[in-house]
């Protein structure tokens, strides 16, 4: 049992669970026991999962059809099933429920039974129906919402994560990185790899990998970017060779771990029950509780510490800064140490939200990141971190009302939209916006 | 390893539909990067919202072809006055950010399953070259056409002709502005806008004009790659952005000829670089996989950008007095 059917199952109570994410069912494939499973041989796979009042339906017929291509498979006892499609990202196939296999006076409660489901970034594609005896309950408005809003709190403090260190960043050396998606990759890939390849423990790989991450932070500071600042480059060429930059490194990612997904250990936690039906697994509250921790030392450390005062310093005027005898260089590189740490850290619950781990998981949310940090204001870490909170919560909540591939459009036009009426963000101060 | 196709398909790369369509939207690139110093990272968007204006002119409202490009030029300039409006005013990495988000926002409505009747969803469009009597109004009588690796069908052959064509206009258009007293007051803004301001001239108007006409030649690039293909949302990716960057800086930014060339060096490079990679990779010179082998192009494109901006920012074609990154 995976924490997203329980999530979907408390949040919406339906009588058959209606979203499964990709990790569900990576879970399904890996464990082919458990799932009635065909065409296994090819790379890309539709999944769901069949119940009635959240027990399991088995025997229930299933198949698909597209590109010339027809499969057809039984829901074993657990209630789930998978067909693989020889198709890649971006083909169609029909799915098609055959409702004389469900059990008497059960139906489809919405739609027909049929559904168009498109290959996409997740692999398998969840495909479930919503099956009952004709009437579909659904959760009270409020829970929904208090649901979303937690869930958007959670997105919002691990998108801050990746910000701040972004907003660090350009608060002081003024480079927009767009090479600060693959820090957060780069984060998720050490952990994975540490825990796979030398069999570190996951509450042990994910601190290592966090101090990679800062090192790797500090390696791009010395090998590239302090020698670049020193040979007298513009911002836009500095911002053009980030980009260069992202793309090297995410296709290097690419060419050691190939296109598929892979996941941490523990991300099928079980869920806590909070109140009503809002339900939480225990990775969220844990990904909450550090997200919390870190950005409230971060908070402290950036307020109070000699080095956190120069950042801000720098910040606010670089030549005043270095004319009242701080060490510029020094102050950038503890930034660049901070904001692959933070990244990398990002990344890790990232991999454990999304949930699973690909070579482009960072590019995802680099214009999210990017909105978020423009929304509180360029260049401000706690514009960055209250801009996160409203992009996540906004990326959550938005999917209540519209379609949920569309979710992460509403942030993006927030972004074009708070130009228009604010530029210099939340926090940020007018001037910077020249 | 087969030299002789390796060489072949390679120099096929010289001239595609898509080293055309790239040609025209680096020029559009040119314009607003090299020339008004606008950093528009939204370029994709620009050939999408052409191309989805083109194929939806012809297919949901039945337009002829002509008239269905003529809508998706007439997009492309609604789509540079909705972004320009709130942006033009804001200092360059501002747009930079804007416009990829624009983008990205134009390509995942074009994704959505809600708009699936009109945009075709994930499928993309396809069929409207036909619908909309461009493949008819081919002048070509059927036939093979020209020599070694540059055999083409007749079908083919009318595709190029037409995006040859319109690839003319465009490099005459942008040659002719830019050496207009309108050309210069648009260098004018990308070395000083505040003088140029205090010289009298509505900065955010010629910008605007920059964005429209750029954008448009942008389209024309989207219009073109239609022409031989369907229309699919996963074109339209930021990567495609980067991509048409590169071939920008490759050929020099502000230049006439500099992305027109750079595009075709960039295609050539890749058409080698398809075909040699994973043939190395098959006979065990490099110890690589074959997937491993086609990813590894895209790690050069990504390190070839970062050298290029590094060590020659102006381009191969570009002059170095001429100021494309101003501090």
């Amino acid at each position: 049992m995976t924490f997203l059917s329980q999530r979907s199952d408390a949040l919406l109570k339906l009588l058959l669970v209606a979203f499964l994410a990709a990790l569900l069912s990576f879970a399904g494939v890996g464990q082919g026991a458990q799932a009635d499973s065909v065409g296994e041989e090819f790379e890309y796979g539709i999944s769901g999962n069949v119940r009635l009042d959240g027990e399991p339906l088995a025997g229930v017929e299933l198949s698909v059809s597209g590109g010339g291509y027809d499969a057809k498979t039984v829901t074993g006892e657990d209630g789930k099933w998978y067909i693989g499609v020889p198709g890649t990202e971006g083909d169609s196939y029909t799915v098609t429920l055959n409702q004389e296999t469900l059990p008497e006076g059960i139906a489809v409660t919405e739609g027909d039974g049929t559904s168009s489901v498109t290959l996409g970034k997740a692999n398998p594609v969840i495909q479930n129906f919503f099956i009952g005896e004709g009437e579909r309950l659904t959760v009270s408005l409020f829970d929904q919402i208090v649901a979303r809003l937690i869930y958007g709190v959670n997105f919002g403090l691990m998108l801050g994560l990746a910000a701040v260190g972004l907003s660090l960043v350009y608060g002081t050396t003024g480079l927009s990185n767009f090479a600060h998606s693959e820090m957060v990759t780069f984060g998720a890939i050490a952990a994975l790899l540490l825990g796979t390849i030398l069999q570190m423990p996951v509450w042990l790989a994910i601190p290592v990998a966090v101090l990679l991450s800062g090192a790797m932070g500090w390696a791009l500071d010395a090998g590239l970017w302090k020698p670049l600042r020193k040979k007298g480059l513009a911002l836009v060429q500095l911002m053009i060779v980030s980009i260069g930059l992202a793309l090297m490194v995410r296709y290097i990612f690419q060419y050691f771990i190939g296109g598929g997904t892979e996941q941490l250990p523990g991300f099928g936690a079980p869920k806590v029950t909070l109140f009503g039906s809002v339900a939480l697994s225990q990775t969220d509250l844990i990904s909450m509780a550090i997200s919390i921790t870190v950005i409230l030392v971060f908070a402290w450390w950036l307020l109070n510490s000699k080095t956190g005062k120069a950042t801000r310093a720098i910040s606010d005027n670089p030549d005043l800064a270095a004319a009242s005898g701080i060490d510029v260089d020094k102050v950038i590189r503890t930034v660049w140490i901070i904001s692959g740490a933070l990244a990398g850290l990002a990344g890790v619950l990232w991999a454990y939200f999304r949930p699973g781990i690909k070579w482009d998981m960072g590019a995802q949310i680099l214009l999210l990141i990017f909105a978020a940090v423009t929304l509180g204001g360029l260049g401000t870490a706690f514009g960055a971190l209250l801009g996160s909170l409203v992009v996540g919560i906004l990326v959550e909540t938005s999917s209540l009302v519209i379609p949920a591939d569309l979710k992460y459009v509403g942030a993006l036009v927030v972004l074009i939209g708070i130009l228009l009426f604010r530029p210099q963000g939340i926090l940020g101060k007018k001037q910077r916006i020249g | 390893m087969d030299w002789g196709s390796i060489l072949n398909n390679t120099a096929a790369g010289l001239l595609t539909p898509t080293t055309l369509a790239f040609a025209l939207a680096a020029l559009g690139l040119a314009m607003h990067f090299g020339f008004a110093g606008l950093l528009n990272f939204g370029i994709a968007g620009f050939m999408a919202v052409g191309a989805y204006g083109y194929a939806i002119s012809v297919l949901t409202f039945g337009l002829p072809w002509w008239l269905g490009m003529l809508m998706g030029i007439v997009a492309s300039v609604i789509f540079a006055l909705i972004l320009g409006i709130p942006t033009l005013r804001l200092r360059g990495d501002y747009l930079a950010i804007v416009t990829i988000a624009a983008a990205e926002i134009l390509r995942l409505l074009f994704l959505t399953t809600a708009f699936e009747p009109v945009t075709g969803s994930a499928d993309g469009l396809f069929g409207f070259n036909n619908a909309g009597g461009f493949s008819d109004a081919n002048p070509f009588p059927p036939g093979t056409y020209g020599f070694g690796p540059w055999t083409y069908n007749a079908q083919t052959l009318w595709v190029l002709v037409f995006g040859l064509a319109v690839l003319a206009v465009a490099v005459f258009l942008l040659w002719a502005l830019m050496r207009s007293p309108w050309g210069r007051v648009i260098k004018g803004i990308r070395e000083d806008e505040d003088a140029v301001r205090a010289l009298g001239k509505n900065v955010f108007a010629y910008k605007m004009q920059a964005l429209v006409i750029g954008g448009v030649f942008g389209a024309l690039g989207g219009i073109v790659l239609a022409t031989s293909t369907n229309v699919s949302p996963g074109v339209y990716v930021t990567s495609l952005t980067f991509f048409l960057w590169t071939a920008l800086l490759l050929g020099g930014a502000a230049t006439i000829f500099g992305p027109v060339l750079g595009s075709i060096i960039f295609w050539v490079l890749q058409a080698f670089l398809t075909n040699v990679l994973p043939a190395l990779a098959a006979s065990g010179i490099l110890p690589v996989s074959g997937i491993q082998a086609a990813t590894l192009r895209y790690v050069l494109v990504g390190l070839g950008l970062m050298l290029i901006v590094i060590y020659r920012p102006q381009g191969i074609f570009g002059d170095k007095r001429e100021m494309t990154f101003v501090k």
